[in-house]
């Protein structure tokens, strides 16, 4: 049966018909209401020229000690601020405070993602004018930050080495929405059985657009090539 | 964990849809969602049957339908469902491609009396 046949018969009544059932279309965006705050959140970042940058991975791929390696290397230049989500404590938001550098903390109480009112609060408590650059860094989660719009200017995901060159085919979604792709960890490469060039060949059949970056934010191999990639992206 | 607030807002797009319909009562609602959205059926009915009572849609059936990943590939056009670790494309072999669907989550119609 066609879609048209079946468009027909769902608004056509029939007027012989007893029942007083009725289908009204709907056809509305569940998280409309997260997406209109986003887009709040999005020109409030474009009237400061802030270039906010969400990241998202796994817990424990290394977001925080990128951020704080970032944060050394792009110095006072960076005029960096961050937003930490996390489901429950200030260790993240203590780790980036000890740089002098802006940062708010999230507690999702158990949240699995942060949302676009979260971000909303958080950039009301930060000094906007003194912030170029803003991390967000979501909460630790491959699947539900993916779903939700922060009013962002890009997304990045992280995969550390030891988490496994297969990670795309177990959760497409992060690794098709994002606007970059870093590997994290990369110290750990000769130890592990990550195989790179499957990961760039998995990532691009999903995303081709997206460049793979490989660093280790310990050893700070590969770090000039995500600073290039912030320098080309910011406003 | 996210599917409270988001039971709450397919509440509220299906009272007010039904309340602009002039409907006295919400009999089933369709909702839509993609493989790769990350929402769960049985929990949002959960949550449903908690938050409903007293509004339009108290008691109302949720029907889920889910729609699978589907790519198109870049080579040759080809429409084709990845399955596990397989997204070859079946027509010229290429890997992966556009997601044209799989991303889907809203409410599609509402049954109403």
């Amino acid at each position: 049966m066609c879609e048209g046949h079946d468009h027909t018969h769902a608004t056509v009544q029939n007027p012989l018909s007893e029942n007083k059932d009725r289908r009204v279309p709907v056809v509305q965006n569940i998280l409309n209401a997260n997406d209109r705050a986003a887009a709040e959140n999005r020109q409030h970042l474009e009237e400061h020229n802030i270039t906010a940058i969400n990241i998202m991975s796994s817990p424990g791929s290394g977001k925080t000690t990128l951020l704080m390696a970032t944060i050394k290397a792009m110095g006072e230049n960076g005029s960096i601020g961050v937003i930490e989500g996390d489901v429950a404590s200030q260790v993240d938001a203590d780790k980036i405070a000890e740089t002098q550098t802006p940062v708010v903390q999230i507690n999702t109480g158990g949240g699995c993602h942060l949302d676009a009112p979260m971000v909303h609060s958080a950039l009301h408590a930060l000094p906007l004018d003194e912030i170029k650059l803003l991390f967000i860094e979501n909460v630790g989660n491959l699947i539900c930050p993916v779903s939700f719009d922060l009013g962002q200017s890009w997304k990045v995901a992280l995969i550390s080495v030891p988490e496994g060159h297969d990670k795309p085919y177990k959760y497409p979604g992060i690794f098709e929405a994002v606007d970059v792709v870093v590997v994290t960890k990369a110290d750990l490469m000769p130890y592990m059985d990550f195989e790179l060039d499957t990961f760039k060949e998995l990532v691009h059949g999903l995303n081709p657009n997206a460049p793979v970056l490989v660093l280790s934010a310990k050893t700070g191999e590969g770090m000039d090539s995500w600073v290039k990639w912030l320098e080309e992206h910011r406003v | 964990m996210h599917e409270l607030p988001v039971t709450e807002s397919i509440l509220k797009i299906v009272t007010e849809h039904a309340a602009e319909a002039g409907a006295k009562k919400v009999m089933s609602i369709d909702v839509v969602i993609g493989e790769l959205s990350s929402f769960i059926d049985d929990t949002i009915q959960f949550y449903f049957d908690i938050l409903s009572p007293g509004t339009l849609a108290e008691g109302a059936k949720l029907n889920f339908k889910r729609i699978n990943t589907r790519f198109r590939c870049r080579k040759c056009g080809q429409e084709f469902e990845p399955e596990g670790q397989n997204w070859l494309c079946p027509n010229c072999g290429a890997l992966g491609g556009d997601v044209i669907a799989g991303k889907e989550f809203y409410v599609d119609s509402i049954e109403v009396e």
